[in-house]
């Protein structure tokens, strides 16, 4: 393990020694501090997370959290990418398109919650298209501004050297938006987590679409526990990251060109 | 002299005239149109290096634009051997201002895109002949890295050789050692005249320095302000192969002075004729065409 590992680990333990003397004590240096004296210092939030991971249903959780972010995200990437590559190489394409997905970007995907259980059959439906909407928009545009300006002499050389419409596509404009993609993936997969918590808390833990991180953090306020409410929060704090270091690693191995630096 | 090897199995480099006749070409749309070339005639020649230099903003690129085929004119005539010119060709090859290297490619991928792409060349003659040309420009040791780890000098010379790799009849430098610092620009000029005096494969290079332009050229076309046409062709006599120390005898300077005597001239006329407002409403006007 490098420094900068270290230097990593060492930022978290200073950081869980703060807050642990911050909500024991309530105040620094005589002087009152805010907020932190409310939150559960870290010692306890360990004891409840000792408590829950012996539990199935916080396995459930996750699991149910990590595969809703995983459908709608996925999903985006196979609409999305296409259809952001369609834009750029298109004009007709972009013509029609561009106009109405300009019109519905701006509506946050959170709004499409009541429309969507209303629309779609099942609570699990609803929630993966709203994750969907999450990640679809971000990476869209990643990838349409990606592709667009991909330096026209790569083109124009390309051609000199007799590439077909084809060639153009698959040799140069898709390598050539390749960094765009992941910088989108990685901005939607943050995206995806938010509005799947947003969700779950929303609709609610009924029988058919139960439970996941964001209804775990809604019933542990319910029952009033905060301690559970900080071990939700860490826990999504720590798929998120995982969720992104899955997709900087992909990238990297996809890009080797990237690597340089 | 042959620059391939009979080994490669890859045949002499034909010579081609270039011939331009009444070439003109505008951008933008009414109030806006912008004339860039105007009524231009030019020869190259087979077998020869042909240096074009103009002012800053003259129309080089768009001239370079038009030969190799990425833009068409709007009136007059580009013909390669009595061949119009209909679009972009492997016959021609343009080496960019800035590097035009895919960033995601090795150098040896990159040498060897234009063949592997059109599946023209047998497998072991590609693998061959890309060695060979990565080792003439000198890049052996780098020829598994990508363009962003060579310095501005290795990049030029990866191109060079990717344009070489194509057989072209025609090569076209479009400033191609602008932006390198000083030293490896002499250097990269001593190099290109070493692989231009070789095979003397015919050769448009554009350029706006002066003692570039004198040091390559065997004609130098000098081009008026915009919209571009041809001052003056001036043949340059000065022995082969070139030393960089040429440019301080009394016949360089000779060149160089009515050549500044031109550009200064058409210098001018672009300060008298413009102020700040119609260089914004140019570039303006460049940027919506």
């Amino acid at each position: 393990m490098n420094a900068v590992f270290w230097r990593g680990i060492l930022a978290l333990i200073v950081a869980v020694l703060l807050w642990e003397l911050g909500s024991r004590f309530k105040q620094m240096f005589g002087v009152q501090l805010p907020w932190i004296g409310m939150v559960p210092p870290p010692s306890n939030v360990v004891q409840a997370w000792a408590k829950v991971v012996t539990e199935a249903g916080y396995w459930q959780s996750w699991y149910l959290s990590l595969n809703r972010v995983l459908a709608g995200f996925i999903a985006a990437q196979i609409v999305g990418i296409p259809f952001g590559l369609a834009l750029a190489v298109n004009r007709y394409f972009r013509d029609i398109f561009f106009p109405p997905f300009e019109i519905l970007r701006p509506i946050p995907p959170l709004a499409w919650v009541p429309a969507s259980l209303i629309f779609w059959p099942t609570n699990e439906m609803s929630i993966a298209f709203v994750t969907f909407l999450g990640a679809f928009y971000t990476i869209v545009i990643n990838v349409l501004g990606g592709a667009r300006t991909i330096n026209v002499q790569y083109l124009r050389a390309a051609q000199s050297m007799g590439a077909t419409q084809w060639h153009l596509f698959w040799k140069i404009i898709l390598p050539g938006t390749m960094p765009s993609i992941f910088t989108g993936a990685s901005v939607g997969m943050g995206i995806t987590w938010e509005v799947v918590v947003a969700a779950e808390m929303i609709s609610g833990g009924g029988t058919q679409a139960g439970g996941g991180l964001g209804f775990f953090i809604w019933n542990s306020y319910m029952g009033g526990s905060l301690e559970q409410i900080v071990v939700g929060m860490i826990s999504i704090g720590i798929a998120g990251y995982l969720c992104a270091s899955a997709i900087r690693y992909i990238g990297f191995a996809a890009m080797p060109w990237r690597r340089l630096f | 002299m042959n620059m391939t090897s009979p080994a490669t199995g890859l045949g002499a480099i034909p010579r081609v005239n270039v011939e331009i006749r009444g070439l003109s070409k505008a951008y933008g749309e009414a109030w806006h149109r912008q004339q860039i070339i105007a009524d231009l005639d030019l020869d190259v020649s087979a077998g020869q290096l042909t240096v074009v230099i103009g002012p800053s903003g003259c129309g080089k690129s768009t001239l370079v634009g038009l030969i190799a085929g990425f833009e068409k004119p709007d009136t007059g005539e580009i013909k390669i051997d009595g061949v119009p010119v209909g679009g972009p060709g492997n016959d021609r090859m343009v080496v960019f201002q800035e590097t035009a290297l895919m960033p995601w490619l090795t150098v040896r991928q990159n040498v060897s895109f234009g063949p592997r792409l059109r599946g023209d060349m047998d497998r072991a003659v590609l693998k061959a002949e890309t060695d060979r040309l990565i080792e003439k420009v000198g890049l052996r040791e780098f020829k598994d890295k990508y363009p962003l780890q060579l310095s501005g000098g290795m990049q030029r010379r990866a191109e060079l050789a990717r344009a070489m790799m194509n057989q072209p009849k025609l090569m076209i430098m479009d400033e191609p050692f602008r932006g390198l610092d000083a030293m490896s620009r002499e250097l990269m000029q001593e190099f290109f005249l070493k692989l231009f005096e070789e095979n003397r494969r015919t050769n448009l290079f554009v350029t706006s320095e002066i003692d570039e332009a004198i040091f390559l050229a065997d004609r130098l076309v000098v081009l008026s302000n915009r919209p571009a046409t041809v001052r003056r062709v001036i043949p340059i006599e000065l022995p082969r192969p070139r030393t960089y120390g040429m440019l301080g005898s009394a016949q360089a300077y000779e060149y160089k002075r009515e050549a500044l005597d031109i550009l200064h001239q058409e210098a001018m006329k672009s300060f008298k004729k413009g102020g700040g407002q119609s260089d914004f409403l140019e570039a303006y006007a460049k940027r919506v065409q």
